[in-house]
């Protein structure tokens, strides 16, 4: 044969991967086009949509919380996270597999379960419902995942640099702050940069935690039924789903950049 | 300072995060479900919800008719998720890593955006309505198209392939590429060093897919909301989610969560089961 042969499997590839942009595609277009519904055939360019996004006080309002949310939970998430991965990783203990087991729980239980459940605790002791309450279930739903990470990559990590430190004489801490987590670096971004995705996008926990202040996805979700608002909701969502998308890319190259080097 | 102060300020902070979010609450549920008022501490206990759930017939036909819409999603999903995993595993090259990212990267934005994606792609002028439109099919009269139960199937499939490809991959990835090579140095046909080989070997990768894909669909309550329409039919999280929206009942809500829990734990021992047989007969 002259033409190398192109694997079957690589034409489904890529066909699933059109697949999977295709609807989020479809939002871009949608949030560039000159009318009310979201209909085929298209009825020109219009950045009409943008601009009445970024003059809706709600909406502005929930974006701010969300942000602060994403900050703050995604910080705490890998904060912790870390602390675990640095306690399995570097630690023989009993119980050990009990941690990993409760840390992973998160990722088993459905989402719906963790909300009504902390819901309910949270009425019982007369906690009031606020971002503070939606804070709590953001960096739990996003510990299981900086724990993986942050593990994932202190497993690669050479005893002999840990010991050499600890040799020479450096106590536990310093070793963790002065060669541990700088080495780390990479891993720690990427953690953070997915726990912030997870929380700026969580939904389904936070739904039911929400107080008086919405988060953006909540927002999203109270303006579905407000027809008249869909092409200002389908803009919004287009423009979450591709910045996502990038800062997701980032951090799939940050682990892959930790691996290599 | 020793070893254990040092392991102890490490795990204190992060265990009382999930003692506080995940245990407790779990705890308090089993509490909740034997409250007989859910607001009301003085009407005392009772095990009406537990009564309720098992008699009231629509609570296990729910549960039945949303462990098939379930199993259906997971087996389609698994099916389509399989070639993708497979490319990556054996012909991806050295863009593997690249390519994975490319694919889990769309999953991983907004499970709740991504539904919404798809109330646009199968609304009445959405994509494929035009699409077929324009090849002169009216397409309203199809079964497919945005308000029934095959639009929520379709959309949660779509949801799941690149979540349910990850295992799959992780399993053939590991794959020893010499079995393959003895296979055919044994004379078997690829097509038959695939049959005996590499799926039996990446079947227990299969079963983690099915069982990811599984269990939320069980917990999903807004797919049936954004596409499913009335006559899409509701799912098991519906009921659940009901219960805190509407009815405001939380000892039942409390009960229909912990039968969830139940059937979750019973599927993971399941699979506890057919893996260690899967691999068992694969004499490893």
């Amino acid at each position: 044969m002259t033409t190398r042969r192109i694997p079957k499997t690589s034409v489904y590839f890529w066909l699933m991967i059109f697949f999977q942009y295709l609807p989020i595609a479809m939002l871009v277009i949608f949030s560039f086009n000159d009318s009310a519904t979201l209909t085929f055939p298209l009825q020109g360019f219009t950045l009409m949509w943008y601009a009445e996004m970024l003059n809706s006080v709600q909406l502005l309002e929930s974006v701010r919380n969300s942000l602060t949310l994403a900050i703050v939970s995604s910080l705490l998430a890998t904060l912790l996270g870390t602390m675990i991965a640095i306690a399995v990783t570097r630690f023989e203990f009993r119980g050990k597999q009990a941690l990993l087991a409760l840390t992973t729980l998160p990722l088993i239980i459905p989402y719906i379960v963790i909300g009504v459940a902390l819901l309910m605790l949270l009425r019982a002791l007369d906690v009031s419902l606020s971002l503070w309450t939606v804070l709590l279930a953001h960096i739990v739903v996003s510990l299981p995942v900086t724990t993986l990470v942050v593990s994932t990559r202190l497993l690669g990590f050479p005893d002999s640099v840990v010991n050499a430190a600890l040799d020479l004489g450096a106590n536990f801490w310093t070793m963790l702050w002065r060669i541990l987590l700088p080495m780390s670096a990479p891993a720690l971004v990427a953690a953070y940069l997915i726990a912030f995705t997870i929380s700026f996008n969580e939904f389904f926990v936070t739904n039911f935690l929400i107080g008086s202040d919405p988060t953006l996805p909540v927002y999203i979700f109270s303006q579905l039924r407000n027809t008249a608002r869909l092409p200002v909701t389908i803009t919004v969502t287009a423009v979450i789903m591709v910045a996502s998308v990038v800062l997701l890319l980032v951090a799939a190259s940050l682990t892959q950049y930790g691996r290599k080097s | 300072m020793t070893h254990r102060l040092r392991l102890g300020i490490l795990i204190t902070p992060p265990l009382l995060v999930l003692l506080i979010a995940i245990v407790i609450p779990l705890a308090g549920m089993i509490l909740f479900s034997v409250r007989a008022d859910s607001f009301n501490l003085d009407e005392g206990y009772s095990l009406a919800s537990y009564q309720e759930f098992f008699t009231d017939p629509r609570y296990l036909r729910l549960m039945g008719q949303t462990g098939w819409t379930a199993f259906i999603v997971a087996a389609v999903a698994v099916l389509l998720a399989y070639p993708v995993a497979y490319f990556l595993a054996f012909h991806s090259g050295r863009w593997k890593l690249t390519l994975i990212a490319l694919m889990i990267v769309p999953a991983w934005t907004s499970y709740l955006l991504r539904i919404l994606s798809w109330k646009v792609m199968l609304g009445s002028g959405g994509l494929l309505y035009s699409l077929l439109n324009g090849i002169g099919i009216d397409a309203s009269s199809l079964p497919l198209l945005l308000y029934s139960p095959q639009a929520v199937v379709i959309t949660l499939v779509y949801v799941w392939i690149p979540f349910a490809a990850l295992p799959i991959f992780v399993t053939l990835d590991r794959l020893d590429k010499r079995l393959l090579e003895a296979a055919n140095d044994l004379g078997a046909s690829p097509l038959r060093a695939f049959w005996r080989v590499t799926l039996p070997i990446s079947l227990p990768g299969v079963l983690v897919s099915f069982i990811y894909v599984f269990i939320p669909t069980f917990g999903d309550w807004v797919t049936p909301l954004l596409v499913g329409g009335a006559q899409g039919g509701i799912l098991y999280g519906n009921i659940i989610q009901s219960q805190y929206t509407r009815a405001l009942n939380w000892p039942l809500g409390s009960v229909l969560s912990i039968a969830l829990l139940v059937l979750i734990l019973v599927l993971l021992l399941l699979y506890g089961r057919i893996t260690r047989a899967l691999t068992g007969e694969n004499g490893r």
